[in-house]
């Protein structure tokens, strides 16, 4: 006779349990605006062993609060603990998950390109149809800066990379959900 | 007219003549509070003894050093607040855990900078991890100095970050007001934990005058109503069990839930396994106890758990040492979770139906429900099954004459001491023979390191006991391992004449490693002999302690009782059979119901 048994994640085989699939969420969390609470957050994650795939964080309109947005690599029960998690932060007011909202979502990148006479022409070309700026040309290379959502900077810097990336920083997304919905301190 | 009464009626006389000069008396109180506003120009450190009388604080433990000194300059000549020096920071951070366990008070104590502050870690880690309320106070360098390694230095709160419910590093005196009251607010309330106040000197030994305002945390607010629509479904789900189960954890006695337990057990005769932090929240010597379960939980306890349909499972966290594997764990039980930790609910095991809320309120409301709009399962079938895996894996041990056991140790004590007696531990086999062999009966009698598993907390927590308990019985079952790493705490026991009494169950082995390797390893015994320990009843007597040494069963009575009758700190150092074992056991990575009850013997699975 076969034993009953429960998954490892606790769960009774044959009970459905939530989509287990890994995929990308964006987390908005917003917190106090104070010393020590970014250390808080990243400590969380490392110390839990969440993967933070990428943080971006700044104050909100009202100066008390800084809002992180957080995008994390995981399942529905990972990404269920990692909330909790957060919102056991006594520093932490709110904590929404974006992934399921129509949201609009924005990274900034800098790219820095080698570039002779040669091809400068042929880097702008691609840079306008990206809508995307050259902020600093130098003889031997120059800086393209572009916003969007995740795709639309793969898809330049892949487009770039043929041309020699000599230095890249990225921002980390950031996110709002479309409409009404806010993540505010209620 | 009796006393009381001319009192009534002088201070009615007064009431009346202050109404007639009513608009001199509010002024002369304008005045007075002007005067009480400058008078409450102080410093730092006494605003933060203010803050601590305030929360109702009496007893501390700690040591001074440099930059906490301010403090203690506060504390030399106020009498409501008794400081006890410990031996070593770590005794002062157990202490207070342990005034927690067993007075549900916040257990404070205080540091000074660097490694003061890290000799305190391992007892707010232990604090963390088994939920007690403990604020620990730190001096810090001063304020100009912090970031420049000076002298005793140590980032307090980077460091405690992990190990604490909250932490705050206070930058200037007007703070120190308010971030008292709200550590003792946020370590006390909820899901309990330790709360770090870090203090550079330069704001102790500033001036303030800030007073405390009213605590409102933003992103704090613990849920202690259940939700009643999910404790109806808890109701319904009961009712309908055939083979339900309770599981109390240590929640349940932070919460003071045992008597609700209690009522939702013996109202609906559902039988009671607690965890190790659980001990005492039901009564060990009722029926429908099974005592503990896992590791070295009870045959029954665990045999309960596999077969179970229903269980109700409170105030627990479902650690690994309880549930064995996860995929053999109650695989067939629908599973009810209350706690007041949302974090903890499908953390281990998911919860079917996940109530959060408090312990007692959640409780109260359950047994309301079930009285009310449903009725009482029909256990009896289950309850006979559960008889008969009572019969068939007793407790028990091999007594023989030529050697002492532990087990016999801890059932005198059991035998020669009253029901609520305070029982704390170090680690190791020891700690599992007191969880095992001793009856709780009242919830706040069992004080041990579950989660953190910290050897050397048992005498530094007798201490803490006996303050939060003073007309309790206390005593602490130690390994001579474990009891070695905090022995300077003797001294703190006999300055203070404390009526505490240890036993050491002495097998010369860090034994529950010693088991292992017996049991896993071949026998390959490796650092865990202690072939030449100390004679522990001299050391006592040298620390101006009662000792006495004990080598067989007839001597264990009067060993027990002269030490119950000292009046200060005995040490009996009990030298029991060394290859004596804990079971049952199940073995790690197993199920449990994969326990074995001895050596060689399986119990489960087989039947
Ligand atoms: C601080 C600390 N160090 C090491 C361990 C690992 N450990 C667990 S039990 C044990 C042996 C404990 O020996 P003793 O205190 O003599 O108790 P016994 O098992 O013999 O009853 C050890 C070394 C621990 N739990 N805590």
């Amino acid at each position: 006779m076969s034993q009953p048994q429960r998954e490892p994640s606790g769960v009774r085989k044959g009970e459905s349990e939530k989509g287990d699939g890994v995929r990308e969420h964006t987390l908005a969390v917003l917190v106090e605006n104070k010393p020590g609470v970014l250390s808080r957050v990243s400590g969380l994650f490392t110390r839990r062993g969440f993967n933070i795939d990428s943080l971006a964080v700044g104050e909100t309109e009202n100066p008390n609060y800084s809002r992180m947005t957080i995008v994390v690599k995981a399942d529905d029960k990972t990404i269920e603990q990692v909330s909790k998690q957060l919102n056991r932060l006594i520093e932490v007011i709110k904590v929404s998950n974006l992934t399921e909202d129509e949201s609009v979502e924005r990274e900034l990148a800098m790219v820095k390109v080698s570039s002779d006479e040669e091809v400068r022409s042929e880097i702008m070309q691609i840079t306008d149809i990206f809508r995307a700026t050259v902020v600093d040309v130098g003889r031997e290379s120059l800086v393209v800066e572009v916003t969007g959502d995740s795709d639309k900077i793969e898809a330049i810097v892949d487009m770039l990379r043929q041309f020699g990336i000599r230095e890249m920083v990225r921002t980390g997304k950031i996110s709002l959900a479309r409409g009404p919905k806010t993540t505010k301190a209620d | 007219m009796s006393k009381s009464e001319e009192e009534k009626s002088e201070k009615k006389s007064q009431t009346q003549t202050e109404t007639e000069n009513e608009a001199q008396a509010e002024e002369t109180q304008a005045e007075a509070e002007a005067g009480s506003e400058e008078r409450h120009e102080r410093r730092g450190a006494r605003a933060l003894v203010e803050g601590l009388k305030d929360e109702g604080v009496e007893t501390m433990f700690g040591i001074t050093g440099g930059a906490v000194m301010p403090v203690y300059d506060e504390l030399y000549d106020d009498d409501d607040i008794e400081h006890i020096m410990m031996g070593h920071e770590q005794g002062a951070a157990h202490a207070a855990e342990a005034y927690h366990s067993v007075s549900g008070q916040p257990g404070v104590c205080l540091a000074t900078s660097g490694p003061g502050a890290t000799n305190l870690i391992t007892g707010i880690a232990d604090a963390s991890i088994d939920s007690r309320s403990v604020v620990a106070i730190t001096g810090q360098v001063p304020t100009d100095l912090i970031g420049n390694d000076a002298f005793q230095e140590t980032d307090t709160r980077g460091i405690t970050m992990p190990i604490t419910k909250h932490n705050y590093l206070v930058e200037s005196s007007d703070e120190v007001p308010d971030t008292v009251q709200e550590a003792f607010h946020i370590s006390s309330t909820g899901r309990p934990g330790p709360v770090v106040i870090d203090l550079p000197k330069d704001v102790s030994k500033g001036n303030t005058q800030a007073q405390k305002r009213d605590v409102e945390v933003e992103g704090y607010n613990p849920t202690y109503k259940g939700h009643p629509e999910q404790i109806k479904k808890a109701a319904e789900a009961i009712q309908d069990a055939e083979k339900p189960v309770i599981f109390a954890g240590g929640g349940v006695i932070m919460a003071e839930a045992s008597d609700e337990i209690r009522e939702l057990a013996m109202e609906n005769d559902i039988p009671v396994t607690t965890s190790l932090q659980g001990l005492g929240a039901f009564p060990e010597d009722h029926p429908l106890s099974l005592g503990m379960l896992g590791m070295h939980g009870t045959g029954y306890a665990n045999r309960a758990i596999t077969e179970s349909d229903l269980l109700i499972a409170i105030g627990t966290r479902f650690d690994d040492r309880a549930t064995g594997k996860i995929e053999s764990f109650a695989p067939r039980a629908e599973v009810i979770h209350v706690d007041i930790d949302p974090a903890e609910i499908s953390k281990n095991i998911h919860a079917d139906i996940p109530i959060v809320g408090d312990a007692k309120e959640v409780t109260r409301n359950l047994n309301d429900y079930i009285e009310a709009e449903f009725s009482s399962p029909d256990t009896a079938d289950w309850l006979e099954k559960i008889d008969d895996w009572k019969a068939k894996y007793p407790m028990e041990y091999e007594d023989d004459e030529d050697s002492l056991k532990p087990q016999y140790v801890i059932e005198e004590i059991d035998r020669m001491t009253p029901d609520d007696t305070v029982v704390t531990t170090g680690v190791g086999q020891h700690q599992m023979w007191a969880a095992q062999w001793y009856t709780y009966k009242e919830p706040r009698t069992w004080v041990s390191s579950g989660g953190l598993g910290a050897m050397g907390v048992g005498l530094p927590m007798a201490i803490g006991a006996k303050y939060g308990a003073p007309d309790q019985e206390v005593v602490c079952i130690d390994g001579d391992g474990s009891f070695l790493m905090t022995v300077q705490e003797l001294s703190t026991a006999v300055r203070e004449e404390l009526d505490i009494t240890v036993a050491i169950l002495n097998n010369y082995y860090l034994g529950m490693v010693r088991q292992w390797q017996e049991l896993f390893n071949d026998e390959r015994y490796a650092e865990s002999e202690m072939e030449k320990l100390p004679q522990f009843d001299k050391i006592a007597e040298a620390f101006g302690a009662h000792g006495e040494r004990v080598e067989s069963e007839d001597e264990v009575e009067d060993a027990l009782e002269a030490a119950f009758e000292y009046d200060g700190p005995s040490v009996i150092d009990f030298i029991i059979d060394p290859m004596e074992n804990v079971f049952p056991m199940v073995p790690a990575g197993s199920g449990n119901d994969e326990f074995i009850m001895g050596k060689g013997s399986p119990g489960s699975r087989i039947s």
